[in-house]
C-alpha cells in the first residue's frame, strides 16, 4: 500500500500537469477582457457575447477534433439545429427559452447519433469531406425549407434567456450570464476529459490501434465524442439565437465552420484552455480587421496560416517555449 | 492446459500465403516464443490471434472459448492483450496517463459517471492512479511519470508500452518484438521484466528476432519460416534443430539433409 501522503499528493501533481501557469495566465487575461468589456460597454459587449458563445462551440469541437483527433468541418450543422430549434419552439410555440434550448440539444444529439454512426467509419480526409458536406446540406436546408425556417428572412423576436418572468434583458447581464455558462461548459468538459472516458478519447488520438489493443471501443468512443461536440454546438447555436434575438441561415453557414476552426487552431487544438482563448482572441481580432471589409476572410486565412506554421499547437501551448528556454 | 490454441490457422493476402496451417498450443503459465526470419509471418499470426486481422481459415481458441470470429475489443476484454512492433504510445498524454489508459478494461464508467462522479467512481480514479504508479515503479519509470510520453527515449517507450499492457491485467500478454531497436543493456533489463511478469502468473507469448534472448528466457519456442511452423520445442531442441539452423543461416532447404 502507498502511504496516504503519497496518494493525496498525486491528484495535486495531476492538476499541475493539466494546467501550466501560462494557460492559467491566458484564462485570467480572457477573464480580464470580459471584465473590461463590462466596464467599457458599448459595441464590445456584443463582440464578447459572441466570443463566449463561440467558446462553448469550440469546447465541443475540441472534444472531437482535439481530444479524439478526428476531423469535423460540419459541426455548424448542429449549431443550426440548435438555433432553429430554439427559435421555432420559442417564437411559434411560445416555449420557455431554457426548455427550448435543452429540447434542441436533445434533437441535435439524436441527429448526431444517427448521422455519426455511418459517417464515422470514414477516416482522415474522407471524414473531413463528409462532415463538411453535412454542414453544407444543413445550410441549404435552412435556406430552402422556407415553411419551417422562413428561408433568408430568418427568425426575429427570439426571446432572451431567462427563467419564468425573469429575463436577462441588459446587454451587460447577458454577457455575465454567457461567461458563467462558458465556465460551466468548461468545467463539464474538464470532468469528462479527466476520466476513463476522456482518457479513452485521447488514447484514440494518440494511436487508434494502441487504444483498441487495450480494449477501448474505438468506433463507440468516436461516436460519443461526436455527439458531445454536437450537444455543445447545439447549445451554442441556441445561445446565439437568444442573445442576438435574430437568426438567419448565414449565421450557421460554412462561414461559421471556418471561423470556429480558426478559433480552435489559434487557441490550440487539443489543449484545455485553447477553445476559450481562441474564441476570445479571434473575436477581438475580427473587430480589428473589420475595417478591411471584404478582406476579412483573407485576414482569417492569414491568421490561421500563421498559427499553423509558427504555433501549430496554438497560443495555449506557447508556454512550452518559455519552459524550454528556462530549462536550457 | 493450453490457454491459447490455434488449429490450422491460415492467412492469404491475395496470392500470398502469409500463414499456412499453423497449429500452436500455448500452455497456461508458460513463456512461449515464436521466432523466425523477417517475413516469416510472425506478426500476421499475432494480428489474427489478437483479432486485429481476420483469418482466412482455421480456428483460434482462448481460455476455453472459440475466438476465431470474435471482435477485437471482446478478445481484449477476455484478457488477451497485445503490444506492437512499432511502439503505439499515446502522444500528447503523460507517461502516467498512458498507463492509466491501460486500466480501461479493468474499470468502468462512461460520460455520466465522469460528470456526476459518484463515490465508486472517485475511488476507482484513485485506484487507477495508484495502479499506474505501481506499474511505473515495476518497470522503473516512476521518475518520468509526469513527462510527455513522446519525450521518452526509445528504450523507455518500450517499457512504458509493457506497463500499459500490464495495467489491463492480461491473462495472456502478446509481445511483438519487444526488444527491437534496444541495445544490449536495455534488452537485459527487458528480459528480466518479462521473466518477472511470467513468474507472477501471466502467460506470455513473445515474437522475437533476437534468438539469443529467446533461447535464454522462453520455456518453449515455435519457429516460423515462410508462413509455416517448421519446428517447436524447448530452447535446447530448437538450437539443435537442423531446419531452424537452415532457416536462420539461409541454407537451401534439404541441402544438409
Amino acid at each position: 500500500m502507498t502511504s496516504p501522503a503519497i496518494t493525496s499528493a498525486k491528484p495535486a501533481a495531476k492538476f499541475a500537469s493539466r494546467f501550466d501557469r501560462f494557460q492559467i495566465g491566458l484564462l485570467a487575461l480572457a477573464g480580464l477582457s470580459v471584465a473590461g468589456t463590462l466596464m467599457y460597454g458599448g459595441y464590445l459587449l456584443t463582440v464578447m457575447q459572441l466570443a463566449m458563445i463561440y467558446g462553448v462551440f469550440c469546447i465541443g469541437l475540441n472534444f472531437f477534433m482535439g481530444y479524439t483527433g478526428q476531423a469535423s468541418f460540419g459541426q455548424n450543422a448542429f449549431a443550426c439545429i440548435g438555433g432553429y430549434g430554439t427559435a421555432i419552439l420559442c417564437v411559434q410555440y411560445g416555449w420557455e427559452p431554457v426548455l427550448a434550448l435543452i429540447a434542441s440539444m436533445v434533437i441535435a444529439g439524436f441527429f448526431a447519433l444517427i448521422i455519426g454512426y455511418p459517417t464515422l467509419r470514414l477516416r482522415g480526409h474522407y471524414l473531413a469531406m463528409a462532415t463538411f458536406s453535412l454542414g453544407l446540406i444543413t445550410y441549404d436546408i435552412s435556406i430552402q425549407w422556407t415553411s419551417v425556417t422562413q428561408g433568408y428572412m430568418g427568425y426575429a423576436g427570439i426571446p432572451p434567456l431567462g427563467i419564468g418572468s425573469f429575463t436577462i434583458d441588459s446587454e451587460r447581464w447577458k454577457l455575465v450570464a454567457l461567461a458563467v455558462l462558458l465556465m460551466f461548459s468548461f468545467w463539464l468538459s474538464l470532468r469528462m476529459r479527466d476520466s476513463r472516458f476522456g482518457r479513452g478519447l485521447r488514447a484514440i488520438a494518440g494511436s487508434e490501434s494502441g487504444a483498441a489493443a487495450l480494449g477501448v471501443r474505438v468506433p463507440r468512443f468516436k461516436l460519443i465524442a461526436f455527439v458531445v461536440a454536437a450537444l455543445y454546438a447545439s447549445a451554442a447555436g441556441s445561445l446565439f439565437a437568444h442573445t442576438v434575438g435574430f437568426i438567419s441561415p448565414e449565421v450557421y453557414g460554412p462561414q461559421m465552420a471556418v471561423m470556429t476552426f480558426t478559433m480552435l487552431f489559434v487557441g490550440g487544438v487539443g489543449t484545455i484552455v485553447g477553445p476559450i482563448i481562441g474564441a476570445v482572441v479571434t473575436s477581438l481580432l475580427q473587430e480589428v480587421v473589420r475595417g478591411s471589409g471584404h478582406f476579412q476572410d483573407i485576414a482569417y486565412a492569414v491568421v490561421l496560416l500563421a498559427t499553423l506554421i509558427y504555433a501549430p499547437k496554438g497560443l495555449s501551448a506557447l508556454g512550452a517555449l518559455f519552459r524550454r528556454k528556462k530549462e536550457a | 492446459m493450453a490457454l491459447l490454441t490455434t488449429k490450422a490457422l491460415t492467412k492469404h493476402f491475395d496470392g500470398l500465403v502469409a500463414n499456412n496451417a499453423i497449429d500452436l498450443d500455448v500452455p497456461q503459465g508458460s513463456l512461449f516464443a515464436v521466432i523466425g526470419p523477417n517475413g516469416a509471418g510472425k506478426t500476421t499470426f499475432f494480428s489474427m490471434v489478437s483479432g486485429f486481422l481476420a483469418s482466412t481459415s482455421g480456428s483460434i481458441a482462448f481460455d476455453g472459448r472459440d475466438i476465431t470470429r470474435v471482435p477485437q475489443h471482446e478478445i481484449a476484454a477476455m484478457g488477451l492483450v497485445r503490444t506492437f512492433q512499432l511502439v503505439q504510445l499515446f502522444k500528447g498524454m503523460s507517461v502516467a496517463e498512458n498507463v492509466e489508459v491501460g486500466c480501461h478494461l479493468a474499470t468502468k464508467g462512461g460520460v455520466a459517471a465522469s460528470l456526476f462522479r459518484p463515490a465508486w467512481f472517485r475511488k476507482q480514479e484513485l485506484e487507477v492512479r495508484e495502479r499506474a504508479h505501481e506499474l511505473l515503479e515495476f518497470v522503473g519509470l516512476s521518475a518520468q511519470a509526469d513527462l510527455d510520453a513522446e519525450l521518452l527515449p526509445y528504450g523507455q517507450q518500450r517499457l512504458l508500452e509493457l506497463a500499459r499492457a500490464l495495467a489491463a491485467k492480461p491473462k495472456l500478454l502478446l509481445l511483438d518484438e519487444p526488444a527491437a531497436g534496444l541495445n544490449t543493456h536495455e534488452t537485459e533489463g527487458l528480459a528480466e521484466i518479462i521473466q518477472k511478469i511470467n513468474a507472477q502468473g501471466t502467460t506470455v507469448l513473445l515474437i522475437e528476432h533476437d534468438v539469443a534472448l529467446v533461447t535464454r528466457i522462453a520455456d518453449r519456442i515455435a519457429v516460423l519460416d515462410f508462413g509455416r511452423k517448421i519446428a517447436e520445442g524447448t530452447p535446447e531442441e530448437i538450437k539443435a534443430h537442423p531446419e531452424v539452423i537452415a532457416a536462420y543461416l539461409g541454407v537451401e532447404e534439404g541441402a544438409n539433409a
